[in-house]
């Protein structure tokens, strides 16, 4: 709500005094980008809790069945690389953004909603895969500690892809203003964030449980 | 407007090149991940490498990949720009190990000392 007002203001004031503004407004979209920093390491701090958590509980599998038993390799790097595309067409899609290529921006950011759908996709289907052998979330801490942490991941990446769609609308309606830089620019932190989690993700809970 | 809107562009182009990145550096990063990740599922899966040096060797491209993420997608470095940010990740990363090495830390000796009357005997033989 105030950001759009900002937007507003910043536009009588890009009227009425031109390039006077940009300074101030740069600066200003710098700022934010710092504040989301902070966000994201705060968030990094939530999944920390969340591995200490796993890595403590790994092996209480309470007589159910263990990460070996139940972790199908080919199908994470599957995933792991949808994932790893979807970061990279982000990419491509900021750089279109800095240079001001609104139909290739839009283009490029399908593509990303597009593999980061396929990842959740993929993560659902793996889920309830687990929970219709009976290896749900209730059946031991160490079940319990892996949906929390990768389901956590998952949410995230699932309020990425909502915020992704609400961003090609906003560019679509309003074009590429100093305001849509700004929250594509956060948006762009957060989804490489998420696949820096991941990374830890696919070593810490797959790979290490299936040694 | 959009004349303005142009060479805000390119200023802005210009003056933070380096923080954006090109084609170029986001394919060689992408590149790198995945033989990364590659790497890592290899170790694992190949059944080539000798057990003990598994964890290791997992961890070590993992780290590997987490710095090269950083360094090519998100764009980390030592430029005045992106100081704050860095100064503010290696706290982050400060408080992460102390709280994920110091659980495992409390946890594996409050195993070792409380949940097996065994391992309590041994310091008495």
């Amino acid at each position: 709500m105030s950001s759009a007002a900002v937007r507003v203001s910043h536009g009588a004031l890009d009227d009425a005094h031109g390039g006077g503004v940009d300074h101030h407004h740069h600066d200003d979209g710098s700022k934010t980008l710092l504040g989301f920093w902070i966000y994201l390491m705060s968030d990094c701090l939530i999944f920390s809790g969340l591995f200490a958590t796993f890595a403590v509980l790994a092996n209480s599998t309470a007589g159910g069945p263990t990460g070996k038993e139940l972790f199908e390799l080919p199908y994470v790097l599957g995933e792991t690389m949808l994932l790893l595309i979807s970061s990279v067409t982000f990419g491509m899609a900021m750089l279109n953004m800095h240079a001001g290529r609104k139909g290739k921006l839009l283009a490029w950011l399908a593509v990303t909603f597009v593999f980061g759908a396929g990842f959740i996709g993929m993560e659902v289907y793996e889920f309830a895969k687990l929970i219709h052998e009976g290896a749900g979330p209730s059946r031991s801490a160490f079940l319990s500690s892996y949906f929390t942490l990768v389901g956590t991941h998952g949410l995230h990446v699932t309020c990425g892809l909502i915020w992704l769609v609400v961003m090609m609308d906003m560019i679509r309606r309003h074009g590429l203003d100093d305001a849509n830089r700004r929250r594509l620019s956060c948006l762009s932190l957060f989804w490489h964030f998420l696949d820096i989690v991941w990374i830890c993700v696919f070593t810490f809970v797959y790979l290490r449980g299936a040694i | 407007m959009a004349g303005s809107n142009h060479s805000h562009d390119a200023a802005h182009h210009d003056a933070a090149h380096a923080d954006h990145g090109s084609t170029k550096s986001y394919l060689i990063g992408f590149a790198l991940s995945v033989l990364l990740t590659l790497a890592s599922f290899g170790v694992v899966m190949s059944g080539l490498v000798p057990h003990d040096l598994m964890m290791p060797g997992i961890i070590v491209f993992g780290v590997a990949q987490l710095v090269v993420q950083l360094v090519y997608f998100l764009h980390m470095g030592t430029s005045p720009s992106q100081r704050g940010n860095l100064a503010i990740m290696l706290f982050t990363v400060l408080i992460l190990a102390i709280v994920v090495v110091g659980s495992l830390w409390v946890i594996h000796n409050m195993n070792v000392n409380m949940m097996h009357p065994t391992s309590q005997m041994v310091p008495v033989e």
